[in-house]
């Protein structure tokens, strides 16, 4: 992998501290876990977090993103406030959905991030019609909707692309392919892999990263909302990642027997946060370690110390309007 | 005796309003609200073909343009999420479908998705959108074409369902529809197209969640869902004629239902029919007649004799020889009302001829 060229030493912090948020932030859900404080089930990106940083590093405060059940990535790179989702997590009241969504629900409308949805591809509709009001709203915004390799099995993803072509909506269309649906892999699902051949049928660009790298990631979004800002169609990401933990949960499962350690020890060769961080010195490096060890401790210490929702909350937000 | 083609519209409206018919109110409530609200806009299979939708949404292209009445791939999953997507951005889209069967292609994310982000992100989105759907009847609409299926949408918490039964109801409940914040299940009956009400001009809404009293009566309360309405006051009348006096309620909305009207109305007479147009297991009858069971069970001090009509157990045929004894009509209705009034005495039917609606006996289909 190249050094990137046009990056400024800010913007390298600024991946460097994206990347390290989510890796840190889920390996202290991981450890906090068995403690049976966390209320939700969850689906580390632990990984997997070059693509929603690369991804969403490209985009502004006003452009949108949705994402999956396996979503702490999505939302912490797009900006989604930390406490908001350690306390969702926790089932608390302070939490980004009043602890009525859970881990695989995480939204921040404030943010731009859209909720995510539990059902495989069910969100990449709602990217498109999101899109679709951006479009005639004017302002150049973008929406990029995040899925796994599963998704792309969906009659809906197929419906969306040629809905978001025929209307050449800003769409960035991005999969996370780790190659396994929850614990059954490609080989097994697809007839052919040739997915950007596919999504290229509708007439969409497409691109295929395979090594994960979040500059090459980050520079073809770049270019690519550039041309959406003024008009052009969507775009397609298939972008090769590796699940480093198990499906859902916090432990790993290399000992299930469904795929190999080896396969993760590769990916964990040219892991993009330590690449990343090599980029920068050792002091600034520290210093920005110290910050997220910091502000994790507090979003646990927020959640822990957050109140339940009271129980009539039950009955709240059933209709819009009614409380 | 009131023409049996006309549903009848409340009292309040005949003072100012004209004979509209059902799909012309319809019409006139989208083109009102897209008027005033340029978040409006509508979407779906046909909807500016030179047909529009029974003309429904005819040449409403040619005044708001493209942008805000569009066409769509016949991916009704799909184009589900892009309006509840284009929801929560902001607009306020119309997703029209020619028959509620191809609701089913939609469930997905109307039952996962637009019923459940509000509550599920915690009160931070809502989905302000209106799911048209008409529901086929005769000239052999058959199995896929004529089901009844809003009680499916019932069962799901966050969608509101209504069934307006007359052109009244049918322009203030789509205004209203369009004017919610939820997601509602909008459930048109294709033979109420061509009746005609008195509707006013000026915009103005049906309140969801309010029944109404179509006819008042003493001996029995009929409930009729959607056009078993009209079914019913074809029914009331030929019950008047030997002495049957019926009340007939319209719930208008089934989510929210206004259950007390129904309660009051059924402890007054003493005796309920809920007609359904549809199946009656785990149906809009279904619930109702729960409903008020539990309602009088112990308290009452007469109890309440309660039975309910809809769809036969079976697929819908297209043979009219078997079509006609699919579905509840006037002459049953009557009949079971006769038998629940007055069970000792001998049955009785109104003449068959008597029990056919003019808006059913002109249909000349298609579709």
């Amino acid at each position: 992998m190249p050094s990137p060229a046009k990056l400024t030493s800010e913007d390298i912090r600024r991946i460097y501290r994206s990347l390290r948020l989510i890796r840190r932030a889920e390996e202290e859900i991981a450890r906090v876990y068995p403690s049976d404080r966390i209320k939700s089930p969850v689906h580390l990106s632990i990984g997997q977090e070059a693509v929603a940083v690369g991804v969403c590093d490209a985009l502004t405060g006003d452009d949108v993103v949705s994402g999956t059940y396996r979503g702490h990535a999505t939302y912490l790179a797009k900006g989604g406030d930390l406490n908001a989702m350690m306390a969702e997590l926790f089932g608390k009241v302070t939490g980004c959905a009043r602890g009525k969504g859970g881990s695989m629900h995480l939204v921040e409308m404030s943010k731009n991030v859209l909720g995510a949805s539990a059902v495989v591809g069910t969100t990449i509709p709602l990217a498109v019609g999101y899109a679709l009001a951006l479009r005639r709203e004017g302002r150049g915004r973008v929406a990029a909707a995040f899925f796994g390799d599963g998704a792309t099995e969906e009659g809906v993803f197929y419906e969306s692309l040629n809905f978001a072509s025929l209307h050449k909506l800003p769409v960035v269309f991005v999969c996370e392919n780790n190659f396994y649906a929850i614990h059954t892999p490609l080989t097994k699902r697809w007839a052919s892999e040739a997915l950007c051949g596919r999504v290229a049928n509708f007439g969409i660009p497409t691109h295929r990263i395979t090594d994960s790298d979040v500059f090459a990631i980050r520079r073809i979004v770049a270019d690519a909302v550039a041309e959406m800002r003024q008009g052009a169609g969507p775009i397609f990401l298939e972008c090769h990642t590796y699940r480093w933990r198990e499906h859902v949960g916090p432990m790993e499962d290399y000992e299930a027997g469904y795929r190999d350690r080896n396969d993760m020890e590769t990916w964990r060769a040219t892991d993009q946060l330590e690449r990343v961080g090599a980029l920068l010195d050792a002091t600034t490096r520290g210093k920005i370690n110290i910050e997220i060890e910091k502000e994790i401790a507090a979003a646990i210490e927020f959640a822990d110390q957050s109140p339940f929702p009271p129980p009539e909350e039950l009955h709240t937000h059933v209709f819009a309007g009614q409380s | 005796m009131s023409s049996p083609a006309r549903a009848e519209a409340p009292a309040v409206s005949r003072e100012s309003g004209r004979l509209l018919r059902y799909v012309d109110a319809l019409r006139e409530a989208v083109a009102q609200e897209m008027e005033a609200d340029e978040r409006v806009f509508v979407l779906g299979l046909d909807v500016d073909d030179h047909k529009g939708i029974q003309g429904s949404t005819l040449g409403l292209q040619a005044r708001f343009g493209t942008e805000r009445i569009f066409n769509t791939p016949l991916s009704e999953d799909a184009m589900t999420g892009v309006a509840i997507g284009a929801a929560i951005a902001g607009l306020r889209p119309i997703h029209v479908h020619i028959r509620m069967d191809f609701l089913m292609l939609c469930m997905n994310q109307l039952v996962n998705m637009a019923a459940k982000m509000h509550y599920m992100y915690g009160g931070t989105v809502t989905v302000p959108l209106v799911v048209r759907s008409m529901i086929g009847k005769s000239w052999g609409q058959g199995a896929q074409h004529s089901q009844g299926l809003y009680s499916m949408f019932m069962h799901v918490p966050g969608l509101k369902v209504v069934a307006p039964s007359n052109a009244h109801d049918a322009k203030g409940c789509l205004i209203a529809a369009i004017r919610d914040d939820n997601p509602v299940i909008f459930v048109e009956h294709r033979l109420l197209y061509g009746t005609e009400a008195f509707v006013d001009e000026a915009p103005f809404t049906v309140e969801f969640g309010k029944a109404r009293i179509a006819v008042p009566g003493n001996d029995i309360t009929l409930v009729g869902v959607s056009n078993m309405v009209v079914e019913c006051l074809r029914a009331q009348e030929l019950l008047s004629e030997v002495g049957i006096s019926a009340e007939v309620l319209d719930p208008i909305s089934l989510v929210p239902l206004d259950f007390d009207t129904i309660l009051a109305s059924a402890r007054r007479t003493g005796c309920v029919l809920v007609v359904d147009n549809a199946w009656t297991t785990c149906g809009a009858s279904a619930e109702i007649i729960a409903r008020l069971a539990e309602a009088t069970s112990g308290g009452d001090a007469k109890p309440i004799v309660m039975r309910r009509m809809g769809f036969a157990p079976t697929t819908c045929p297209t043979t009219p020889a078997l079509e006609q004894t699919f579905y509840p009509n006037p002459a049953t209705i009557a009949s079971a009302v006769h038998s629940l009034v007055r069970p000792k005495a001998k049955a009785w039917s109104p003449a068959p001829e008597r029990a056919v609606l003019a808006y059913q006996r002109q249909f000349r289909g298609p579709f």
